[in-house]
């Protein structure tokens, strides 16, 4: 269930013997089937016994494998390593140098060491099945998906399509036939998998690519689009029921033993972060890269393909335009065009559009992209609908006539108001008051695994338009009950992620509990608040205004609506706020004034001064001349960022005004309308994150106070953490307290707040203000055992904090006796070429927490976690900055005396030397060899610390840190990281003796547990 | 939301001049209600009784199957069309379904087996289809009361008359005791030598044969021939009225009695005497769907209308004797009444959706029916054992005696 984090972890204590040892069993999937189906070339054998193509294909132990390989596949050549995460370390080599280039790097991926070498199958058509096995041998298919992007891109990175639309029956059916014969040729006894294929569009020859003994990030897709539950199913199945034995529950009627069946169509569209990592090509490859995705339900392709497109939040209101370098339509420049659509971006769709509107007929762009005709024909009719309504403008007719379309069947290919706003040069709200002067609404319609066969007794829907047969098509059928609406948190992405679903779905529990109904709209498939049993009702939706008004518009028809939560969603939801209090909708908790206060730099300067707070000096630049002129007025270093973003987007440090004026001219635009903030930078101070509760009352709880390993300028989502603050004086914790008291009651706040706070010299400084639940509430709740986000979402119904059994008596939680750290993990191994150095805008797809009675086991179960090894011998690398160079003595005078040896480059040595320091010095990269990377890469380093100041220094070490990275040899490049890293080292050190670090449940470090 | 804008392309008295610029099409009711709706297809009308089918592929398999006889078939699935016709997915060489009833418009095809656009295909069909429709309410008008009767019109340039399209359709006199089979049975016997289709090879010639079949052909799908000529079976099919003299004097090994459309009472009323009489060898007899209901009524057991039927492509069915569920495909509107069974007649499958009787075996005898449809085409081929165990049977018994 839990991935191939999972699926290798229980493979390796099977390998050591300790599941033996003790007696445990291994249900679900065995490890005879889990190798068979990981291990490339027993997967191939085991095929070729079942009568199924596969691609031709080599495994390589080594380059000259490889190089031998390559006489037989020819290139474009695949490469897959083995054993690895979404592909890490795959690729297409199309010439001998990258050939040599990827199989290198997938071999080191590789934890075996090995890649397949594969025919290229390239711009085929690609399909997957997810399959449902019991153990009397009963076999069923969930459902069938359809990659809109051709095989050669990663299925996590391609738009898909549920159910698969360009396949007659024969050959779905052999699909299916040849799905079911892989599961029980591979041996999974029960549970989910998946089965992907290849199909020759040509000749439908059909080639199987690989399955996954294991659920999925498909099988999360195919589960809310069908409404069937392969995981709550597959967990049954591994305990021995048979799939006759469980109710399908969305019917109540009906057993889980049927392949369900839709009348609609999905569309999943990956979400990217490319621009977070500068230095990598923004281009789709076999190794996955999207951080996210959304899907989107529509009663046709084109409704559900603009659902999904502005369910992303990437700006899109749809098919939206985009700039094609060198096109142009009169002449038509086919070959910018080609050029375009020939790179296989993320917004490949988007190009694809953009071409059809320079003229591009569907046969070169299919000759470019390999889409399906199909795809690209659906595509153009959104094109020619938009052609239209550019023309015509907004349509003042409900119904279509014989030459123009009405708005009823342009808002049911999925057009949003906004688009058509945008395309008829009107804005949002004459398009809404159009549309509800026709009498145009949209009309709710249940998943209900059975394409209407069966009555569904589960409210779980998506909005269509168009025409009715009858009188009750709509089929929300709202209750009488008092209800509250929580919107999620849309797609994953940096800086907004799990943690915000986890506040969501904590919501709708306390809510239930305190009687409440409970009202999800949410977009994300990969979440727990989209599972049709979390809230009482849910509407699979795009979060964007018209979508949650019309929502809200037909729950308040019926019962009471007693309010909208925005609070816990991340910055998706509180963007909304505004419009949502203008439909007159009512926002439960912290008021859309008071969220507007904490984000709007001169309001918030103005209540912080009365206050009588302290902030960093800063200013608020509108023009690239006003920035300098405040950066000069506060001293640099400063610290840049765009108003209005979250996940330190575009947010830089710069330390001299000729970096400033780059960062004004090239990094962001600044114009009245998007203004930069300017901080002071305070250098070396130790950064603070508290979330506290509110009620309606003013009772304050501040819930948890963390401290920050990394310093102030390493974005906080990307520092690791501890609770309790480790190293801060109690004056300085009571000013926090008392200042986040402050804070809280002075903006009104109704349930969560979080605060980040920096202390230099024993000042505190306040960074900023969130007026909602942040990232860091999750663990706060793990780390104090107090429910913070089911308190916060009752607070914002009405109740106080008084109602709670909470210790502490607002102080927070009473003393706490064990250390929680927060780690932060990071896609660097996705990234080639980029430099994985920490810095003000956050990079991290996910973290993780360690839990021990002191820090220092605390930190190394959070490196541990993250994937990151605690050595406890062999030799340290330090090259570290001047300002850092006094810390490291003690660093290596301690890792000296735990058995360590140092080395490290001429400057850090001789420093070193000078301070009797046993150490050895090492070349440079750039200093001849053999130099710190051929050691590295020898296997002769097994800890590195690296800090660095100014561009030059940054990129002469860039090649020690991907090094490090590639090698998997921990290295930290903050000194206080570094610090971090010795305290763990020692813990581990000191804890080998009684077998390393000890493991207990969470529940145990609580005495009252909630 | 008012009334008025649901039930804005229903309208309950509807003439000629209340169509909407853009219909150009619509299903009557025998009530008199009015759907508007695109017209594909052929122009002009049909009457029938409305169904849906749930399956997401084998449209062209569906529209061909003789079973959907009388019919209008309603297609969940939005989008109808997508992979075009071919010539190789023709379940019978002409449609029996009086019309089709769809959800998006029919797009150009893309598939690398497709021959015709759907539309021409409908055309060359010479069937009548809407599109624009609301099927899913209109799936669940049909699931809450049952399926009705109506009139499916495609305007062609002449004007339509409403009226006379409702009262088509009330006095059409429905499904119940029509004997459907007679109107798409074959009128003379035939030799079947196609196999199953596989990927590459097509449809190929059947291997050299080791058991001679006759088919009873009530509407027989060409799968389920070519399931039989897969198996080496030398296939005989021989019309719905066939006598068991004529048939027995194939000197078969073994006797296949097929699916079709209608009422089983009805077509039973020629169709039981024969199956009783050939009831009276110790030949095997496999059947399948209407094949399944006469044999039950020649049996002793009785047969009734169901509410909606079973249609689609994923119903579950237990195998009663192995415990194994079964994925199957579907299409009937009657169903054999498991109490009326009599002694010595075994249930063997049943629908795991409502309980019914999905197959039936005579005890100690190689005579076994089902309900539903192990030659699939479309849907699941998780029953093509059924087949094997129809051979194997007639492998036990190498020549039936004759009386």
């Amino acid at each position: 269930m839990g991935g191939q984090t999972a699926l290798n972890t229980a493979l390796a204590l099977h390998k050591d013997g300790t599941l033996d040892r003790l007696g445990v069993e291994m249900i679900g999937a065995r490890p005879a089937a889990i190798e068979k189906a990981e291990d490339r070339l027993a997967f191939r054998e085991a095929m070729d016994r079942i009568g199924l193509d596969s691609p031709l294909s080599f495994m390589a132990r080594s380059m000259d494998d490889a190089q031998a390989a390559l006489d037989h596949v020819g290139l474009p050549a695949i490469i897959r390593p083995s054993y690895t995460l979404g592909g890490t370390g795959g690729g297409i080599a199309y010439n001998r140098d990258e050939y040599s280039a990827q199989v290198e790097a997938g071999l080191a991926a590789s934890p075996t060491s090995e890649v397949l070498v594969e025919e290229s199958v390239l711009g085929w058509k690609e399909f997957e099945m997810e399959v449902v096995r019991d153990q009397a041998d009963n076999c069923i298919i969930i459902c069938s998906i359809e990659n809109i992007d051709p095989m050669g891109i990663h299925t996590g990175d391609s738009v898909t399509v549920a159910p698969a639309l360009t396949l007659t029956d024969k050959e779905y059916q052999i699909m299916r036939n040849a799905s079911i014969a892989v599961l029980r040729e591979i041996g999974v006894d029960t549970g989910g998998s998946n089965v992907q294929f290849a199909v020759d569009p040509e000749t439908g020859r059909l080639i199987i690519i690989e399955m996954n003994p294991r659920v999925s990030r498909s099988s999360a897709l195919a589960s809310k689009a069908t409404g069937f539950p392969i995981a709550k199913i597959a967990a049954k199945l591994a305990v021995g029921y048979t799939l006759d034995e469980l109710d399908n529950d969305i019917t109540g009627v009906t057993p889980a033993s049927f392949e369900p069946t839709i009348d609609y169509v999905v569309t999943k569209i990956p979400r990217f972060t490319f621009e977070k990592f500068p230095g990598t090509d923004a281009l789709l490859t076999t190794s996955m890269k999207a951080v996210g995705e959304v899907m989107a339900i529509g009663p046709t392709f084109a409704a559900s393909l603009q659902k999904a497109l502005r369910s992303m939040e990437t700006g899109l209101t749809g098919l939206n335009e985009v700039h094609i370098p060198g096109a142009q339509t009169v002449p038509i420049e086919t070959d910018a065009l080609r050029a375009a659509l020939g790179a296989p971006t993320p917004d490949r769709i988007l190009t694809i559009a953009q071409a059809m509107r320079h003229g591009l007929g569907n046969d070169d762009i299919h000759a470019a992209t390999k889409f399906d005709p199909w795809f690209l024909d659906r595509i153009r009719e959104i094109v020619e609908v938009e052609a239209g309504l550019r023309r015509a403008g907004l349509p003042k007719n409900r119904d279509s006539d014989a030459t123009t379309l009405g708005l009823a069947d342009i808002k049911a290919m999925g057009f949003s108001d906004v688009r058509i706003a945008e395309l008829t040069g009107v804005n949002e709200t004459d398009v809404a008051d159009a549309r509800v002067a026709l009498d145009l609404y949209p009309t709710y319609r249940r998943i209900d695994t059975c394409a209407g066969e069966f009555p569904s007794r589960t409210p779980y829907m998506y909005s269509t338009y168009g025409q009715s047969f009858t009188a009750n098509a709509c089929e929300s059928n709202p209750t009488e009950a008092e209800k509250i609406i929580i919107l999620g948190g849309g797609p994953n992405r940096i800086g907004q992620g799990i943690e915000f679903d986890y506040c969501c779905c904590h919501a709708v529990f306390a809510l239930t509990e305190a009687g409440y109904e409970t009202i999800m709209v949410n977009c994300n498939p990969e979440t727990v608040s989209t599972d049709y049993d979390t809230a009482d009702r849910l509407y699979f939706e795009p979060l964007t205004g018209e979508d949650v008004i019309e929502i809200a518009r037909i729950e308040a028809a019926k019962g009471t609506l007693k309010g909208v939560i925005v609070q816990l969603g991340g910055q998706t939801p509180l963007k909304l706020s505004h419009l949502l209090e203008k439909a007159g909708i009512p926002i439960l908790g912290t008021t859309p004034d008071a969220i507007d206060l904490a984000e709007d730099r001169e309001r918030f300067q103005k209540f912080v001064r009365d206050l009588g707070l302290r902030q960093p000096n800063n200013g608020t630049a509108k023009s690239g001349a006003q920035a300098a002129r405040i950066a000069a007025e506060i001293g640099y270093p400063v610290l840049l960022r765009p108003s209005y973003v979250l996940g330190g987007r575009a947010m830089e440090i710069v330390h001299d005004e000729a970096a400033l004026n780059r960062y004004v001219t090239e990094a962001v635009q600044v114009s009245g309308d998007s203004p930069v903030l300017v901080d002071s930078y305070l250098s070396n101070a130790i950064e603070v994150d508290v979330d506290a509760l509110c009620d309606k009352d003013g009772a304050v709880y501040v819930a948890g106070i963390m401290e920050h390993i990394e310093e102030a300028g390493i974005h906080s989502g990307d520092s690791a953490c501890s609770l309790p603050p480790y190293s801060l004086p109690e004056e300085i914790i009571a000013k926090i307290r008392q200042q986040t008291k402050q804070l809280a009651q002075g903006l009104n706040v109704v349930g969560l707040m979080n605060v980040q706070f920096a202390v230099k010299e024993d000042e505190l400084y306040l960074i900023e203000v969130n007026p909602r639940a942040s990232r860091t509430v999750p663990f706060v709740a793990k780390a104090t055992g107090v429910p913070i986000a089911k308190i916060g979402a009752r607070l914002m119904a009405g109740e106080t904090l008084a109602d709670f059994d909470l210790d502490g008596s607002g102080d927070g939680p009473n003393e706490i006796r064990h250390v929680a750290v927060k780690e932060a993990v990071f896609p660097f191994d996705r990234f080639p070429g980029v430099d994985p150095v920490l810095g003000p805008e956050m990079k991290s797809t996910g973290e993780v927490m360690g839990l021990d009675t002191d820090f220092g086991r605390a930190f190394a179960k959070s490196q541990i976690g993250g994937g990151q090894k605690v050595p406890t011998e062999g030799m340290v690398f330090i090259s570290v900055r001047d300002t850092d160079k006094p810390t490291t003595v003690d660093l290596a005078t301690r890792l000296i005396a735990l058995g360590f040896s140092i080395t490290a480059t001429r400057g850090t040595a001789a420093y070193l030397a000078d301070r009797n320091i046993e150490v050895t010095q090492v070349n440079k990269v750039l200093e001849g060899r053999p130099h710190i990377v051929d050691l590295m890469k020898n296997g002769d380093i097994q800890l590195v610390f690296n800090t660095t100041s100014g561009v030059h220094a940054l990129s002469d070490s860039f090649s020690l840190r991907r090094t490090a990275l590639t090698e998997n040899i921990p290295y930290y490049t903050t000194i206080s990281g570094a610090r971090a890293s010795v305290a763990a080292i020692k813990a581990v050190a000191d804890g080998v003796p009684s077998g390393g670090l000890e493991v207990a449940p969470l529940q145990s470090y609580f005495s009252n547990s909630y | 939301m008012t009334q008025d804008t649901n039930t804005r392309h229903k309208q309950a008295t509807a003439n000629q001049t209340d169509r909407p610029a853009w219909a150009t099409g619509a299903l009557v009711m025998a009530d008199g209600a009015v759907y508007w709706g695109r017209g594909i297809g052929r122009t002009g009308t049909a009457v029938g009784e409305v169904c849906f089918n749930t399956s997401l592929t084998g449209y062209q398999e569906i529209l061909t199957d003789p079973s959907y006889a009388g019919q209008i078939i309603t297609f969940t699935f939005p989008h109808i069309g997508n992979v075009g016709t071919n010539i190789e997915d023709m379940e019978a060489t002409n449609t029996a379904a009086r019309g089709c009833i769809l959800h998006a418009p029919v797009t150009d095809p893309s598939n690398w087996r497709s021959d015709t656009h759907l539309d021409k295909w409908l055309k060359n069909m010479n069937l009548v289809g809407l599109t624009g429709l609301d099927t899913r309410s209109l799936t669940h008008a049909i699931r809450d009361s049952g399926a009705p009767i109506a009139s499916i019109a495609h305007f062609g340039v002449a004007d339509t008359n409403i009226d006379l399209l409702r009262n088509n359709a009330a006095d059409w006199p429905g499904l119940e005791g029509m004997d459907l089979a007679a109107e798409v049975t074959t009128r003379q016997t035939y030799h079947w030598n196609q196999a199953e289709w596989s990927l590459g090879d097509g449809h190929t010639n059947a291997p050299a044969s080791r058991h001679k079949v006759v088919a009873v052909d009530f509407g027989a799908k060409h799968n389920i021939l070519r399931c039989l000529a897969s198996g080496a079976c030398d296939v005989t099919v021989v019309p719905a009225s066939a006598s068991a003299e004529e048939i027995l004097a194939h000197e078969p090994d073994g006797i296949f009695l097929s699916n079709g459309p209608g009422d089983p009472e009805a077509t039973g009323i020629y169709a039981v005497p024969t199956v009783k009489k050939l009831l009276e060898t110790d030949l095997p007899i496999f059947g399948i769907c209407l094949g399944h209901q006469i044999l039950a009524i020649a049996l002793g057991a009785k047969t009734k209308k169901m509410h909606l039927g079973h249609r689609g492509a994923n119903h579950p069915v237990k195998d009663l004797t192995t415990k194994k569920v079964e994925i199957t495909s579907q299409n009937h509107g009657f169903v054999v009444d498991e109490t009326s069974l009599p002694d010595g007649i075994a249930a063997t499958h049943r629908s795991l959706f409502d309980g019914s009787l999905e197959g039936l075996a005579v005890d100690g005898r190689p005579v076994f029916s089902v309900q539903y449809h192990p030659e699939a085409s479309p849907g699941p081929r998780d029953s093509h054992y059924l087949f094997d165990r129809f051979i194997a049977h007639m492998d036990a018994t190498p020549n039936g005696q004759i009386f």
